[in-house]
């Protein structure tokens, strides 16, 4: 009905265009006043109450012990810092978890895939049973029947006398750096840009004039033998202390406590049976023609699958395997059912019970994974966009 | 005009909820009366404190206290309906309004008192940390305790002062926190931890549901104080006042001697003038409170006395078996004291 020629000039209500800008401000106001009002309205009622709010409760001294934490923690740091130890617990999970489950997963996916019948129905049993019991139930599992029946201290199995296996964790020798340490951190850099070198050099070689080169084993003697060089010339880089038993613990050494495997251990079997079906998915994507004419070039079963297929299979497999990521991420939460010193069961719990500052405490840690889960969703989709096949 | 419809209705929504959201002070007991029943915050399972038996019915001495109150407030001491909260929930369940009155094994600290908007309305029982070990371990005293595995319950006053005691005697611990006592409790049994702390009625409470109870023993240190008694919200003077009352009945009528037994028959043939105030039969101290006028009559007769209270949940007869001690009447050995009713 709207006839452009014969629209008015000017303001006029009856302009499409002029109804288009005015609603739109009218909601942007509505949603800004909404947002200011709630926000009010939240401030009143606290003060109103004599509940305290704001962020100051970051700076008060937080006066408890943390079973693990990564970096250096007394009982007088502020609850700033217990916010930083459990952010770094979640994301040691997050990350360990994530390597091993796209391993893991792919394994089983490819797998699932056999035509072998024995790996095959191995393969099926394995991601059935694990996708479909809940996560914590798999987490519970492996603390309570798993870890905790381990024997005590007192009677822990030790392997060649360095690590031990008992209820109270892995204890592990403890890697002390020496004089050595910073010569072989460098040979370490070094060794890291002589691989990526090689590698460019021999793609370009590849490209040109067609012939291979065995990347994968020249870069991993290279990653040994400079560093290895630098250890020699200049002594060990660290010197290994090891755990003793002592009274009620072992001391000394590092540990890996029960809590931390447990929650690992479960979130990679759950997820890595996710990761596997879509894996399986990927693959099957992948056109049949594409395998054909792979065998018609000569080429077997283990170079068809690396260079042929999941390159291509990679377009379908990265977006979902996203989602799984950050599944994990949130699901490392649940760590609160068996004590694991991550930020849900830390800050959202221990701190926000001894301040009473729920609102601050829960908007901050909600930030936080949220962070979290877009630098993950950025990550993955700037490397979907690199390895995305560009269609002539 | 959809759009300015759809808008309106938006803002129309959001200041409705803005001023139903918006509480007036001094309106729980108001609240209570309309509904009939008080909503009474306990824990999850705390034998002696509050715990639910066979048939889903909380006992325990905390929850006798909300009977009290609800026995002073509307003659019956059913009128009660209770929810079952861990550490982590407690305080924001009672500062959002779920709740009415907080009686979980609560340790008034000056930090609650203030700035968490609750106020403390009295001490029910008077307790302190301790530590419950094995007794393999051929641990007898707490300084011994150099290095242990220490399971304690996340966001606890247990958990600051642990960490205080162990860090003034230059001793070490590892902590492992749980969310529950029942968790902290299992993790004890299967060795994950050497030493479970907690206030030492939790520790003769959670020793009672273990496995085999003789093989554990509780050291003889107490670390700190823990004066555990119900919480309400601040600005609401007439609720506090009703709930530090019937506190402070029940203290008084076990100093009287009024028990549940005699208690009618009291109220109606005493020639002690302190007695006939407290049990209405003198003064209209019930009004002054906003209670009923016999409101020490119905505490006592259906829930029973300080000390009634104290034996049937947690006295000689009971597993835990734990001594009077500092809970008795002050004239009695403990600092247990309640001001006079007149």
């Amino acid at each position: 009905m709207q006839n452009q020629i014969g629209a008015p000039k000017g303001f006029s209500l009856t302009d499409p265009r002029v109804r288009a800008w005015l609603f739109q401000i009218i909601t942007i106001v509505a949603v800004i006043s909404l947002g200011w009002f709630l926000f009010h309205n939240t401030q009143t009622n606290l003060e109103h109450r004599g509940i305290t709010s704001g962020f100051g409760f970051l700076e008060r001294s937080a006066g408890f012990g943390i079973a693990q934490h990564l970096i250096s923690y007394t009982e007088s740091d502020s609850y700033a810092r217990v916010f930083l130890i459990g952010l770094l617990n979640t994301l040691l999970v997050t990350f360990i978890g994530v390597i091993l489950a796209t391993l893991l997963g792919f394994v089983i996916g490819v797998a699932r895939l056999s035509k072998n019948w024995v790996i095959n129905k191995l393969a099926t049993v394995y991601i059935e049973i694990f996708r479909n019991i809940p996560p914590l139930l798999q987490i519970l599992f492996w603390y309570f029947a798993v870890f905790l029946t381990l024997p005590g201290p007192r009677a822990a199995h030790g392997i060649f006398e360095t690590f031990y296996f008992s209820s109270r964790g892995l204890n592990m020798p403890a890697a002390i750096p020496t004089s050595g340490a910073w010569p072989f951190t460098i040979a370490v850099v070094v060794a890291i840009v002589a691989i990526v070198i090689m590698s460019k050099w021999a793609t370009k070689r590849f490209e040109a004039t067609g012939q291979p080169f065995h990347k994968f084993w020249v870069g991993l003697a290279i990653f040994i033998v400079i560093p290895a060089l630098s250890a020699l010339v200049f002594g060990a880089p660290v010197h290994w202390e090891f755990a003793q038993l002592q009274g009620f613990n072992f001391v000394g050494g590092w540990v890996l406590i029960p809590e931390l495997l447990a929650l690992t251990l479960a979130l990679t079997v759950y997820t890595a049976a996710f990761i596997a079906e879509i894996v399986r998915s990927g693959i099957k994507s992948v056109s049949h023609g594409q395998t054909e004419a792979a065998a018609s070039l000569g080429l077997r079963n283990g170079p068809t699958l690396r260079k042929v297929i999941i390159p291509q299979a990679l377009r379908v497999i990265i977006p979902p395997l996203t989602s799984q990521y950050l599944n994990l991420a949130k699901n490392s939460s649940l760590a609160a059912g068996i004590g694991y010193p991550e930020m849900v069961s830390l800050f959202a719990g221990t701190v926000l019970n001894q301040t009473g500052q729920a609102i601050e405490v829960i908007a901050i840690t909600m930030s936080v994974y949220l962070a979290i889960s877009i630098s993950i969703s950025l990550l993955m989709n700037w490397y979907n966009k690199r390895i995305a096949l560009i269609e002539r | 005009m959809k759009m300015l419809k759809s808008t309106l209705a938006v803002l129309t929504a959001a200041t409705a909820l803005g001023v139903a959201s918006f509480a007036q002070a001094g309106a729980t007991l108001d609240a209570i009366q309309k509904k009939g029943f008080i909503q009474c915050g306990v824990s999850d399972g705390l034998p002696g404190f509050s715990v639910p038996d066979a048939s889903g019915k909380i006992l325990g001495i905390d929850a006798d206290v909300c009977r009290a109150v609800a026995a002073a407030v509307f003659g019956d001491a059913t009128k009660v309906k209770f929810s079952q909260l861990n550490a982590k929930e407690r305080f924001t369940a009672l500062q959002s309004g779920e709740i009415d009155v907080l009686s979980r094994n609560t340790t008034w600290t000056s930090s609650r008192d203030a700035g968490m908007g609750l106020v403390f309305a009295g001490v029910t029982y008077y307790d302190g940390v301790g530590f419950l070990v094995n007794k393999k371990l051929g641990v007898k005293s707490a300084k011994e305790l150099d290095g242990a595995t220490i399971c304690i319950q996340a966001g606890t006053t247990t958990e600051l002062n642990v960490s205080d005691y162990f860090r003034g005697n230059g001793l070490k611990y590892v902590p492992i926190t749980f969310d529950t006592s029942d968790e902290s409790a299992k993790s004890l049994e299967s060795g994950r931890c050497d030493v479970l702390t907690s206030d030492k009625s939790q520790l003769y409470a959670q020793r009672s549901k273990l496995g085999n109870p003789t093989d554990y023993v509780v050291l003889p240190e107490t670390i700190s104080k823990e004066p555990l008694g119900p919480v309400v919200r601040r600005g609401d003077e007439d609720w506090m006042a009703i709930v530090k009352w019937t506190l402070f009945a029940m203290l008084n009528a076990e100093e009287a001697g009024v028990t549940s037994k005699n208690v009618e028959e009291m109220a109606k043939s005493t020639k002690n003038p302190d007695v006939a105030r407290l049990l209405g039969a003198d003064g209209e101290y019930g009004k002054d409170l906003k209670v009923r006028k016999d409101w020490v009559v119905q505490i006592v007769k259906q829930v029973g006395n300080y000390g009634e209270v104290f034996d049937k949940n947690l006295g000689k007869t009971t597993p835990l078996a734990i001594d009077r001690g500092m809970n008795a009447l002050w004239n009695n050995g403990g600092i247990q004291y309640a001001p006079p009713v007149r």
